[in-house]
């Protein structure tokens, strides 16, 4: 008893090659290490500035830009409009063409892993030949494709492709009409998201008693009459007025209608087929990694393969899907920048480009570029990781 | 001759109820003609059901309408001769003009040196062959003194680079100011100056990511998210316009130095998760061993972790290999001339602009980026494939 005691107790050991002692040491060390480093970095970028008169703080904020953007969700006017103002149309524009790149990512990435595992033997070579070119290709190199030689190779303005339904296509963009609602049109929009709100909330109720008493109430052919059946019920009720505004060709430039600027498509065709591939190997992993016994005994179990497919594999198959797929959201989110080599008038374009260059003021503007797309990140893998949670509660 | 089925003990039991018992056994029926051969390859393979059908029609016409005009264009109708551009213009000869090759024949010099001085480009090819040679060095698994390999591509690797592209007069090399550099040089220069330094650092960051001790896992934790959480074009501005300022004016970098630290930190942060994951993948037991042999951190790490860990890394390592070449392509943003670059500059020379050039140098550069990145997936994929033999090994001798 007495000799384990000893034992238990550690040996004395010199302070030299104590574990805890060395630990702290590093640890001082490292700190006193990196603090000097930002210490003279800091210094050099004070001692810099002040010699080359450059003005430092974020004054320039409210100062007036002076340059045009081409495309702004929000009103902006070059000889009124703040560096501030020009801050927020980039970082719209950005969100504007990742939002719109995740969706369609995710859509034609899903198809195409799930094409990948497909039975059809031509199917599968198909996109498993598309994800070998395509991910094996760098995306600027695609970017300069899909605009220079695709969209800048299309007809003039005065050859404009005009396609059914008013659509106008030239080498200036896509001109789409643009539908002007009249009186009642909010009767319509609310009958809708009404309509929308109590599919949910049908989907919900049936679920909770399908998980109580193993029926399903058929809600789905309900929740689509009502869907369709209460904007239109709407519509005949109040009657709305939707015209559409036609583009107009004119001599130099096209009039009316909505413009896509051929910046825009080509970045978001870019990033949608690049994002793509990557997402389909993914989905392909997590539909692989769901083992073929669950498949099985979900076929014993009598359900059909619609079943099988939506209550079995999938929730399995996007518990390994969804991190590497956070991963691609934000890839997507981040390569958006690229948008500076075709110019397009992304966030980095205006703000770290042109006010960077307007103002000189690199060191404010380079920290808040960082800080933009540090929140972006965060925010996004928040999201993402609430949703993994919830994914992954075993009684889901 | 006649075969008998049913046990005789059990016939007495069942022949009250049965009014017939085979004695013989039926003749063996051919199979299905629907389900072998050509026929039933098609039927399982592309017309398994209706859905299946529709979707191999799709495919064909989809192939039929996307492959025809490619080929076309890049060998039958292709231009393979000329001096400038009239040769890849439209004319009462030449109807349709495909893919303008003289073009890329022309610019071949300046897509792989840039502005490299022609009297010194041998030494840009020598450089070519030694980073060749290292790198099979390295890479090939069955090189014989591999350790002297890594030391040679670390280390002697890059001195030797220096000196050669760079110059120096005590050995009567002219110096070539990197300014002059361009083209394929600049990619190969950048992408392997990111690995040489990234995998190293990547090493240190991984560990102290590991690492018990607090501040420098956090040093190390708030390096590789920063990084990894903004876009590389952000980081080359940073290095762009920050690293002047962030050094004496005396010492302000050259172009391609701020482009080489802002790839070098960029690969670093992300070289960094792919070793950590390799070092997850080693279990606990050989970190007790070692310690029950009484190694010291450094012994641990450099005797038994890393080894095991970097051997199952290699496959990651060169994926992010290939995610840096193509990302070299952003380098432009700094003003340096990479592959990519100087097919955009060629492609707006007056002298060969027609309306193929662009399509021309594009597909140039996509068949170059193809060939290299997909020749490392495959390499990458036969290591591990090749790393796995001794698990499979193992299955069969335990049988």
């Amino acid at each position: 008893m007495n000799s384990t005691a000893e034992r238990r107790r550690p040996p004395k050991v010199s302070l030299l090659y104590h574990p805890t002692f060395h630990s702290i040491v590093y640890q001082i060390a490292l700190s006193a290490f990196v603090l000097f480093v930002a210490y003279q970095l800091i210094k050099n970028v004070i001692d810099n500035l002040r010699s080359a008169a450059i003005a430092t703080g974020f004054a320039f904020w409210n100062h007036t830009a002076g340059f045009d953007i081409s495309q702004t969700l929000i009103e902006y006017a070059p000889q009124v409009s703040t560096y501030g103002r020009a801050f927020w149309v980039g970082l719209l524009n950005t969100l504007l063409v990742a939002a719109l790149g995740i969706v369609f990512a995710t859509i034609l990435g899903f198809l195409i892993g799930i094409g990948r595992l497909s039975r059809n033997i031509m199917v599968a070579r198909l996109t498993g030949g598309y994800v070998e070119v395509i991910r094996n290709l760098p995306l600027l190199l695609q970017l300069y494709f899909w605009y220079n030689a695709v969209l800048k190779a299309l007809p003039e303005l005065a050859n404009s492709t005009v396609l059914r339904g008013g659509i106008v296509l030239n080498n200036r963009g896509l001109f789409l009409p643009q539908p002007m609602f009249g009186e009642g049109a909010g009767a319509v929009l609310g009958a809708g998201i009404a309509a929308v709100a109590i599919a949910v909330a049908l989907h919900v109720v049936a679920r909770r008693r399908q998980l109580r008493t193993g029926r399903r109430p058929p809600v789905f052919a309900l929740s689509l009459l009502l869907v369709v059946g209460l904007p239109v019920a709407a519509f005949f009720a109040v009657g709305v007025s939707v015209n559409f505004e036609y583009p107009q060709a004119g001599r130099f430039n096209i009039r009316g209608g909505i413009e896509i600027l051929p910046e825009f498509m080509a970045l978001l065709f870019g990033l949608v087929i690049y994002t793509a591939a990557f997402i389909g190997e993914a989905v392909r992993a997590g539909i692989q990694a769901v083992s073929k016994g669950q498949t099985e005994a979900a076929y014993a179990l009598g359900l059909r393969p619609g079943y099988t497919l939506r209550l079995v594999v999938i929730p399995q198959a996007m518990r390994v899907i969804m991190p590497p797929l956070t991963n691609q959201y934000l890839n997507l989110t981040k390569n958006s920048s690229l948008a500076v080599a075709i110019g397009y008038p992304d966030f980095v374009q205006i703000f770290t480009g042109s006010v960077l260059n307007l103002t000189g003021q690199a060191v404010e503007v380079v920290a808040i570029t960082m800080a933009v797309y540090l929140s972006i990140s965060l925010v996004t893998s928040l999201v993402l990781n609430l949703y993994n949670a919830r994914l992954a509660r075993p009684e889901w | 001759m006649t075969a008998v089925i049913a046990p005789p003990g059990q016939r007495s039991n069942n022949a009250a109820g049965a009014a017939f018992v085979r004695r013989t056994p039926a003749p063996t029926l051919p199979p299905p003609v629907a389900m072998t051969g050509i026929l039933g390859w098609l039927r399982k393979n592309l017309f398994a059901n209706v859905l299946s059908a529709i979707l191999t029609i799709l495919t064909i016409l989809f192939l039929a309408w996307i492959i025809p005009p490619i080929v076309k264009f890049l060998l039958i109708d292709a231009v393979w001769t000329g001096d400038d551009r009239e040769a890849c213009l439209v004319s009462d000869i030449r109807p349709r003009v495909g893919a303008c090759w003289p073009f890329v024949r022309d610019r071949f010099a300046y897509f792989i040196y840039g502005s490299y001085p022609a009297s010194e480009r041998w030494r840009v090819d020598a450089f070519f062959l030694l980073l060749a040679v290292s790198t099979t060095w390295l890479l090939w698994l069955d090189a014989p003194r591999r350790a002297l390999g890594a030391v040679n591509f670390f280390v002697v690797l890059p001195l030797a680079s220096y000196v050669l592209l760079s110059g120096a007069s005590a050995i009567g090399l002219p110096t070539v100011d990197t300014a002059l550099w361009g083209g394929m040089l600049v990619t190969i220069v950048v992408s392997a100056v990111g690995i040489v330094v990234s995998l190293p650092l990547g090493i240190l960051l991984a560990l102290g990511r590991r690492s018990r001790m607090p501040a420098v896992k956090l040093f190390s934790v708030l390096f590789i998210e920063f990084v990894r959480g903004v876009p590389l074009i952000t980081v080359l501005f940073m290095a762009s316009v920050m690293l002047p300022l962030f050094v004496p004016p005396a010492w302000a970098p050259d172009k391609l130095i701020r482009a080489l630290v802002g790839v070098a930190l960029f690969a670093s942060a992300y070289m960094a998760e792919v070793v950590r994951a390799g070092l997850q993948s080693i279990p606990r037991s050989q970190y007790e061993g070692a310690a029950a042999l009484g190694l010291s951190y450094w012994q641990t790490m450099g005797l038994v972790i890393l080894p095991q860990a970097l051997r199952v890394t290699i496959p990651n390592i060169l994926n992010s290999y290939i995610a840096l070449f193509k990302d070299t392509t952003l380098v432009f943003i700094v003003g340096i001339f990479d592959f990519l670059k100087t097919i955009e500059i060629g492609r707006a020379d007056p002298k060969w602009a027609t309306p193929v050039t662009s399509a021309t140098g594009y597909a140039f550069a996509a068949l170059v980026y193809f060939v290299f990145c997909y020749l490392m997936s495959r390499y990458a994929l036969r290591i591990e494939w090749r790393l796995g033999a001794g698990r499979r090994d193992m299955k069969v001798s335990n049988l």
